[in-house]
């Protein structure tokens, strides 16, 4: 894994800024408060697992950042710009944080290739031979270049995912949020998806990953966040929080998934 | 049996210019109404809520009320909104009276376009739209390369469906003097004193019609079924 220099202190460095930040978010669906003033500082470079039980509002948190959902109070901020005011355009945001859905959402009408090109070449206006040579690129690493011209109805669940990676690559985003990437997944295709985002991690990308995948977690993220009942509870590097965790609800959450 | 092929054989000519004035009036009729359904639909799955409310009320009044009774509001209301229509005749018939059987046929089918158009974009998962947006594009963008694509295929069918009924439906416009099937129908009748030899044959007629486009249908139902 490569070595990053980044410490992984909870608070606020001034001077570097945070690629994301999320601040006093709280969000409702109809009269059930899903997300509780919660703050987030995400570093450039950084990989953040976001684990907790199923209802805890961790996609919702996820969505958020993309805008997917709007908050009801509380500020998400890109690289210094907020974006929940309404002030900054949410495409030209969206074009820098890409997104994989839990259930892929893969275009059926287009091959694998136009579903990578897609964006490339009507939002970049890139020519068709440079956007085709970037999405080979792309299909190489999360190795499905000979599924180029298949249609998503053809291919696994693995498979679409990972397509969908690719896809979510094709802007070269600097943020990819990955909404439970594998929790659609037979068991025995998690593994292929999560080798996948584990060499992409290598990058040195940010990643925000929402999963259940503990023991992935692990292995990849930079620090693990651990939501319940809307609220974040605890922020830590894996180590501490896998292995010692302090707080009572993580203790028994995670006896429970390992 | 006999009597039936007697009467082909003798008003033949008339029947053809029957079929052919119903297939033009339905056709011009499914043409606009298809523009005008698609409109209807985009205004009730807008964000802003006038346009929703017009869309709505328009629809419902339209589903509402017989087709025949929209028929006569049709032509004996122009006038009243001071709408004149010249008396010029077109292939024979009057002006005023083509318009408004091919104006009211297209009221009517529109409001049923647009349901179709609508529960077609409504039955692409959400997911299609989120995927689109998440790569930054916009709401019309996403509609146009990723949620009409799609909507199309379960759209088309049932546009051919509606293009049936409209040809069914244009029977109706008789009661205000267009001379399409129906009409030639009732004439032959006067003339010959045969009421129920003409109504057989016109109704093999339009049954061929509607086949013909039900055939159709299953062709392009094959056709989309295939590029998926």
């Amino acid at each position: 894994m490569k070595k990053r220099n980044i410490d992984e202190y909870e608070h606020f460095r001034p001077e570097i800024q945070p690629i994301i930040l999320v601040s006093h978010i709280s969000e409702n669906f109809k009269s059930l408060e899903v997300l509780k003033d919660n703050d987030l500082y995400v570093y450039q470079g950084q990989v953040i697992a976001i684990i907790g039980p199923s209802g805890s509002g961790k996609s919702t948190l996820l969505r958020c950042i993309n805008q997917l959902e709007t908050v009801k109070s509380g500020d998400i901020y890109y690289k210094n710009k907020c974006i929940t005011q309404g002030t900054v355009k949410i495409n030209d945001v969206r074009k820098r944080i890409g997104m994989v859905f839990q259930h892929f959402n893969l275009f059926p009408h287009l091959t694998v290739l136009e579903n990578i090109t897609l964006a490339p070449t009507h939002l970049k206006k890139i020519p068709k031979e440079q956007a085709n040579a970037l999405a080979e690129t792309l299909l190489t690493r999360v190795r499905l270049l000979d599924k180029r011209d298949v249609y998503p109805s053809m291919l696994s669940g693995g498979q679409k995912q990972r397509v969908a990676i690719a896809r979510a690559f094709s802007m070269e985003p600097d943020v990819i949020l990955f909404d439970e990437p594998t929790s659609a997944l037979d068991p025995e295709m998690v593994g292929e998806v999560l080798n996948v985002i584990k060499d992409l991690a290598k990058t040195g990308i940010t990643m925000i990953i929402v999963t259940h995948e503990m023991g992935f977690a692990r292995e990849v993220a930079t620090k693990v966040v651990f939501m319940d009942e809307g609220c974040i509870i605890a922020k830590d590097t894996p180590q501490k929080m896998f292995d010692k965790p302090e707080n009572e609800r993580i203790k028994s959450f995670l006896a429970k998934v390992l | 049996m006999d009597s039936i092929i007697h009467m082909w054989n003798q008003y033949n000519s008339l029947f053809i210019k029957g079929s052919l004035t119903t297939l033009v009036l339905s056709l011009i009729s499914v043409v606009t109404a298809m523009l005008l359904g698609s409109i209807l639909a985009f205004m009730k799955l807008s964000s802003y809520a006038p346009l929703r409310w017009v869309s709505n009320v328009y629809v419902e009044f339209i589903r509402g009320t017989p087709l025949m009774v929209q028929i006569a509001l049709v032509f004996y209301g122009l006038p009243y909104l001071g709408i004149n229509i010249p008396p010029i005749t077109l292939f024979g018939m009057d002006f005023a009276r083509l318009l408004s059987g091919v104006l009211a046929l297209t009221i009517n089918s529109s409001a049923y376009v647009c349901e179709i158009v609508r529960g077609g974009i409504l039955s692409i998962g959400k997911g299609q739209m989120e995927a689109a947006r998440s790569l930054g594009f916009d709401k019309t963008s996403s509609m146009i390369l990723v949620v009409m694509p799609q909507a199309i295929k379960n759209i088309l069918p049932s546009l051919g469906n509606e293009f049936i009924s409209l040809i069914k439906n244009s029977s109706q416009v008789s009661v205000i003097g267009i001379a399409e099937l129906m009409y030639t129908s009732d004439t032959i009748r006067g003339i010959s004193f045969k009421p129920f030899e003409p109504l057989v044959i016109i109704s093999v007629i339009y049954f061929i019609m509607t086949f013909i486009i039900s055939l159709g249908v299953k062709v392009i139902e094959k056709k989309m079924a295939k590029s998926t």
